[in-house]
């Protein structure tokens, strides 16, 4: 890649700096803690699946038991492999035996730590050994399939009903689409469990359950072979359940994720604590699993003006790379996320969309960017909404964008119809074809309106990040520095979920995921 | 131009020739009879001479069309009467400038995304400090108390929050339309204000991509706003109906 805007290298290096010094912040604490989403990912990590009579998924059961008894502190998976070991029954038996009250908290005796540690290690080993099938898996008809031309097309399914997703999924698929999402239910990320099964009911989206996941990936993978590419599948692993969510898609072969660090804080009023330890253990998943995380700025613009905020963008995506580097995550596997909302009324804007983009693929060389499309701006025009969505294909293929998540022309009006997505594909394959090496041609004018657009933000951007430094991200986000939302740090929700590790705790994924991805570093995703 | 305007027709390039365009997927596999299929929808659609321009296999089974006909049908434009709002839009200082002089106190109002409706974007143009396209939210009146409670606020929490703070109007929006879950949200809260004795002392005013001030009267609401909704809009509604409102009580 030519490097095209003369960016001063100090002030990155600055900027980098600088959120590695906020993402040291919070890591001073998260250790000292764990959540019950977190414990409930341990629980599934072990093979704990289904629900009880009341619907309650046993990985909630359980915790809630143990959490009642008061030994939450110290991790589920002590206790779960003290009672494998008094039992000698697989985990799923104990959960069910545990939600039918056959079985209590209290029954299961205590053992010396080298006995139950050995049992919890090698079962842990198992889990881990089939995430790495899972991911193998992938790297295999990835190697087969075709491979796919830059930017990736990625379109949404949000029907609500999985087995119309996976139609409509399959169709996107044989209609050129490299990556598909399947949008989530509105209502679920302030859910404090994981739907199970399949389902037909969903409004803006389909719940993310592990079995949709499992239907979905099928669709994609028949879609796939019929047309010799690798479909990748994308879901949410947002909200209240983002670790076990990233358990589920690592164990149905999932692709990407959406998965940062704040969004949970600022959209949907998620507690501050709970959210920094969640996606902590979330993205440990998630690189372990090769998975590539989606992050959220594209969102700070829908809410604050684009040309204004532009720097936000920026700031947060250095802090999502640093807390994504200390959670196991490659920069490979970081799809760092932006978005074209500066309002199309605005002399010049596509100047400013094309210093933008360009100055996020210097900053993020080895990162997957994720380019999200016109939102804000757009109205029920839908024959200017296909022309500006045309501009924002052309400024991603300019600039190297990697991840594209197609414009809708039918945006603001409804959830996709087949037919807009399949004119949302051909009018990014005629861009992408038509300009596919216009960049390679174009340098910019030194000292001219994109160098020095670019050149401001990346200074603001460096501003805003000392000042967050200053004060703390926690205080930042309590001040509104992001997408103009102000969080109390005591306030949102499932604070209650938060929980004081034990001096004993124990948790054997922290350090399976953690060396794992220490292993991997340096290496192909 | 002679118009017939009790009898109005589509228009292309001549009066009365009804051209339209229209597009839309069959579940049929492409080929001569699903280009045959489309032509007999139109005529059905009463379209005549349909003319399938665009035939396009989206794969799986389903094909895309465009396609031009002439439309029969003819609508008596003279006879339509839409209820509207009566009053003239007034700009940011105008608008504070009639509630300061004319209410005297400032006016609390309380917005949100309700249900299980997560998109925020269009409260947050009318309510935040920002506003949208040039024009400030509601928040920076100097008089005006705005409150943006966010996404997913449920109906019982708005109105427990508008009676908490007296508010004077509820705003609401809904973006997603999914199955019709946004008459499903905006009618229960109509309902919940009026279980709560709530619904005379407020105004009720929805908002939304799909919304029209003719659709919010027919649910119960005082008002509705539709796309292209700036915050002066409703900033202009809200105080000329409580002065409207304040006058007939005296």
């Amino acid at each position: 890649m030519d490097k095209k805007l003369n960016l001063e290298q100090k002030k990155v290096d600055l900027a980098r700096n600088t959120a590695a010094k906020i993402a040291d912040h919070l890591h001073s604490w998260i250790g000292n803690y764990t959540t019950t989403t977190t414990e409930r990912a341990a629980a599934r990590l072990l093979g704990i699946d289904d629900v009880d009579k009341g619907d309650v998924p046993l990985a909630n059961v359980m915790v809630d038991k143990l959490q009642q008894a008061g030994c939450l502190d110290k991790g589920l998976v002590p206790w779960l492999a003290r009672a494998v070991a008094a039992r000698e029954e697989p985990p799923q038996e104990i959960a069910e035996k545990l939600a039918d009250g056959q079985l209590s908290v209290d029954e299961i005796p205590e053992l010396p730590a080298e006995k139950w540690r050995k049992i919890a290690d090698s079962m842990a080993e198992e889990a881990a050994a089939k995430i790495r099938g899972t991911r193998n898996k992938r790297e295999q008809k990835k190697q087969e399939a075709m491979p796919p031309n830059k930017p990736l097309l990625y379109v949404i399914v949000a029907t609500g009903n999985v087995y119309e997703d996976a139609i409509q999924a399959k169709a996107a698929a044989l209609q050129g689409a490299d990556i598909v999402a399947v949008i989530r239910h509105t209502g679920q990320s302030l859910l404090d469990y994981v739907p199970y099964g399949p389902t037909s009911e969903g409004f803006g989206g389909t719940y993310a359950t592990q079995e949709n996941f499992r239907i979905v990936r099928e669709a994609l993978d028949e879609a796939g072979e019929e047309t010799g590419r690798y479909i990748q599948l994308v879901n949410y692993a947002s909200g209240l359940c983002m670790p076990e969510i990233s358990v589920m898609g690592a164990f149905e072969r999932l692709d990407m994720m959406l998965n940062d660090a704040m969004y949970g804080i600022l959209f949907r009023d998620i507690n501050m604590k709970r959210t920094f330890i969640d996606q902590h253990f979330s993205r440990m998943i998630n690189a372990y699993a090769g998975i590539i995380i989606n992050t959220g700025e594209d969102n700070y613009l829908t809410t604050a003006d684009a040309y204004e905020q532009g720097h936000t963008v920026l700031a947060s995506q250095f802090i999502n790379e640093q807390l994504g580097l200390r959670s196991g995550l490659k920069e490979e596997q970081m799809g760092l996320g932006h978005a074209f909302e500066i309002s199309p009324s605005m002399e010049d804007g596509l100047m400013m969309e094309i210093a933008q983009a360009q100055l996020c693929r210097e900053l993020f060389p080895n990162s997957p960017l994720k380019y999200m499309p016109p939102t804000k701006h757009v109205t029920g025009d839908i024959f200017k909404t296909y022309l500006v969505n045309g501009m924002f294909n052309l400024v991603s293929v300019l600039t190297g964008q990697e991840i594209q998540l197609l414009g809708m022309l039918t945006e603001a009006i409804h959830t996709p119809f087949i037919s807009d997505r399949y004119l949302s594909i051909a009018n990014s394959q005629y861009i992408f074809n038509n300009a596919r090496h216009l960049g390679d041609e174009i340098f910019f004018k030194e000292g001219g309106k994109i160098q020095s657009r670019a050149e401001k933000l990346l200074g603001d951007a460096c501003d805003m990040l000392q000042e967050i430094e200053k004060i703390g991200l926690e205080a930042a986000m309590e001040q509104g520095f992001f997408a103009d939302i102000k969080r109390s740090q005591q306030g949102g929700k499932g604070g209650s979920g938060v929980i004081e590790k034990h001096k004993d705790y124990y948790n054997p994924f922290m350090d399976i995921f953690l060396n794992g991805a220490e292993a991997g570093k340096g290496g192909q995703s | 131009m002679d118009v017939d305007f009790s009898k109005v027709k589509a228009y292309g390039d001549t009066l009365n020739d009804g051209s339209m365009q229209v597009s839309f997927t069959l579940p049929v596999p492409a080929g001569d009879e699903a280009r045959e299929a489309a032509r007999q929808l139109a005529l059905k659609m009463g379209l005549e001479a349909p003319s399938v321009t665009e035939m396009v296999d989206l794969g799986a089974g389903f094909t895309f069309f465009v396609l031009y006909g002439k439309c029969t049908h003819t609508v008596d434009y003279a006879a339509i009467k839409i209820p509207k709002r009566q009053q003239e839009v007034l700009d940011f200082k105008q608008i504070n400038e009639l509630i300061k002089n004319e209410l005297g106190r400032k006016v609390v109002v309380v917005a949100a995304c309700t249900g299980s409706d997560a998109h925020t974007v269009g409260i947050d143009a009318i309510i935040n400090m920002k506003g949208y396209m040039g024009e400030y939210g509601l928040e920076r009146y100097p008089q005006m108390d705005a409150y943006n409670l966010g996404s997913q606020v449920p109906n019982e929490d708005l109105l427990a929050k508008a009676i908490e703070l007296k508010a004077d109007a509820v705003l609401v929006s809904q973006v997603v339309t999914q199955k019709n879950i946004h008459l499903e949200n905006l009618t229960e809260l109509v309902e919940l204000a009026e279980a709560e004795g709530l619904r005379d002392r407020v105004l009720l005013i929805c908002g939304g991509p799909r919304i029209s001030h003719e659709l919010a009267i027919e649910l119960g609401y005082d008002a509705g706003f539709g796309p292209g909704t700036l915050p002066n809009h409703v900033g202009s509604y809200i105080a000329a109906e409580l002065i409207r409102r304040e006058k007939t009580e005296e």
